[in-house]
């Protein structure tokens, strides 16, 4: 960590604020849960700003200090830019995706009050409070309580709707999770056992490459990496995103994943800088190329659209892990680069894919079901929302202009540049089964609508404007100078005093 | 205490092994809380070890041991209560019907007794 640093209460707010919303919406009830959201969505997206706007002005980290007790006896919670920039990309998420559930998830005057809009609302509040803390955590063990309460909020989440199959697939998450969770947690204690302190900064300065540091970092990885859903612990996720009510799909594929993918970055990068070598790197990153092969070829083998789009974000979220050994070399300019873009991935893959699964979840409410044979003419009927899902799809294969785009050459750039060339192939190769998969739906919804067409449900046009706001959203982070991010880089352990060591 | 971590590594490998080998979700649940009594008399061993003079017990470790104890029964809690439901659905608790992902072959050996 840098020294510089200012003291300031925004981290804590943001954890705050939806949390006591969450707490607010059981005490409130049913009925009023709509119009709570309606306030606390835009306050909790002006926190976000606000902590963005600090860092971006001041460049250097915000500190809150729970309780006054430094550490290693207190805890800290630290914002830097990293976390800034995924607070407001989780904030932008979420309140899109409380837009778009907000018709979908009401309490309908003079009915019978329905359970599912308090437990979604609650729900969305705390997956929102979790993602800020994991984000801001700057100690091992806060982090593991920050990483369960989220799995705790995103597995109910899945099982919303009550079919069989959902409460099948949240059971086989929950099952995945808690090996994940327990493996995460003997890692920490082995190196609390070591080094006697949980705290990020501290740790960095005492952990030495020894066995112990070995074994701990192995173990809290596999765990997170059983969150996050890399090859080959990703056999919970298809089932599980694809059961979920849309809303509840976006939120999941677009922020929850990436909340254990940022733990993994934290423990490598900032934990223990100087654990990772070369092999360590490139065991993550093959693990990484053999998710973007395996996911968008098994994406293009569905027949259903909200599998289809699962399988892709088990492609997508491959490409995150080419930071390792791309960033974590120690050869300036390509290690900024690959940084850069491993976080610009992140980020316009959470836009693209929340975009891409409400459009889906639109059309399998206008149709009745998403069996991809079957969409022929839901071009004609659901024009935006059919483009809000082909231009997520450009983001996906990585066409300009898009986030997808700048993500994936700044990756392919910096393994070039790096004489990685064999991670250069496989983004070329991932691009072109996206490309591939993307076009089928789309080519099957510009086609004519068979003889046998069912009759479409109406669908609110409001729906379908937030997410193609979401698409452009994506589209939009195209925009972003095709060069390394110095916000990125605040807070950062000094790069070239890593290459030092 | 060496006893006491020989007993903590016995209770994570049989919590670990009944996690990945047995197929029946009640049966991972088991395993999983075995596991997880295996990490906290570990916290609990670390503890010992880091005492200062005079004190019995770092009490961190034993601090966050308390917090990990919650987190395993809320975990336990939501996992059974999932588990109830699937049975009350559809009156087995079998995990492979992998009518929705199609990645796995199904299995027979998986019903519950």
């Amino acid at each position: 960590m840098t020294d510089a640093a200012s003291q300031s209460v925004l981290p804590v707010l943001g954890i705050m604020l939806p949390a006591t919303g969450m707490l607010l919406m059981l005490l409130v009830g049913g009925r009023y849960v709509e119009w709570l959201a309606l306030i606390l969505l835009p306050a909790g997206l002006a926190v976000a700003a606000a902590i963005f706007a600090a860092v971006w002005r001041e460049g250097h980290t915000l500190i809150y200090v729970v309780g006054g007790w430094q550490p290693p006896l207190g805890i800290a919670l630290r914002a830097d830019g990293l976390s800034a920039a995924m607070m407001l990309v989780t904030a932008v998420i979420i309140c899109a995706t409380g837009l778009f559930a907000g018709p979908q998830f009401s309490q309908p005057r003079g009915r019978p009050e329905r359970r599912a809009p308090l437990v979604f609302w609650t729900l969305l509040l705390a997956i929102w409070a979790a993602l800020n803390a994991v984000v801001v955590g700057a100690d091992l063990f806060n982090l593991y309580v920050a990483l369960e309460l989220l799995t705790f909020a995103a597995v109910p989440l899945v099982a919303l709707t009550g079919g069989t199959e959902t409460i099948e697939a949240a059971l086989r998450y929950l099952l995945f999770a808690l090996l994940g969770s327990v493996s995460y947690l003997i890692g920490t204690v082995l190196l609390f056992a070591a080094y006697g302190t949980l705290d990020i900064a501290l740790l960095s300065a005492r952990v030495r490459p020894e066995p112990i540091s070995w074994i701990a970092a192995s173990l809290m990885t596999i765990g997170l990496i059983a969150k996050t859903a890399l090859f080959p612990l990703h056999l919970w996720l298809p089932p599980a995103h694809a059961g979920a009510p849309a809303p509840g799909s976006a939120v999941l594929s677009a922020l929850v994943v990436k909340g254990s993918f940022f733990l993994i970055v934290r423990l490598w990068f900032d934990a223990m800088p100087g654990l990772l070598n070369l092999a360590a790197a490139q065991l993550l990153a093959g693990l990484g190329a053999a998710a973007i092969l395996l996911g968008s070829i098994l994406a293009l083998r569905q027949s259903r659209l909200k599998l289809l789009i699962a399988y892709s974000t088990v492609a997508q979220v491959g490409y995150l892990f080419l930071i390792f050994p791309l960033a974590g070399a120690a050869s300036e300019p390509a290690s900024s680069i690959a940084w850069t873009g491993g976080w610009l991935q992140l980020f316009s893959h959470a836009f693209a894919k929340a975009a891409m699964f409400m459009a889906a979840g639109l059309i399998a409410e206008a149709l009745g079901h998403d069996r991809i044979a079957e969409l022929g003419g839901i071009a004609r009927r659901l024009p935006i929302s059919t483009l809000a899902f082909a231009l997520a799809g450009l983001s996906l294969m990585g066409v300009p202009p898009s986030g997808g785009f700048v993500a994936k050459w700044l990756l392919l750039l910096a393994s070039v540049m790096q004489g990685q060339w064999w991670w250069a192939a496989v983004i070329l190769l991932g691009g072109v089964l996206a490309g591939a998969y993307v076009l089928i739906v789309v080519g099957k919804a510009l086609a004519p609508a068979g003889a046998a067409a069912a009759p479409t449900a109406p669908v609110s046009r409001r729906r379908e404007v937030v997410a193609l706001t979401v698409a452009l959203g994506a589209v939009l982070l195209g925009l972003v100078p095709l060069q390394p991010s110095e916000l990125l880089q605040i807070g950062r352990l000094d790069v070239h005093a890593l290459a030092a060591r | 205490m060496t006893i006491f971590a020989a007993c903590a590594a016995l209770l994570m490998g049989l919590g670990l092994f009944g996690l990945i080998t047995n197929p029946q979700p009640l049966r991972k649940i088991v395993a999983f809380n075995i596991l997880g009594s295996g990490v906290f008399l570990l916290f609990g061993i670390v503890a010992r070890r880091g005492a200062a003079a005079g004190v019995g017990a770092d009490p961190v470790p034993q601090a966050l041991v308390i917090t990990g104890i919650v987190v395993a029964f809320a975990a336990t809690a939501m996992a059974v209560a999932l588990l109830l439901r699937l049975f009350a659905d559809r009156g087995d608790t079998r995990l492979d019907h992998e009518s929705a992902a199609g990645t796995e072959p199904a299995r027979d050996d998986c019903r519950p007794p």
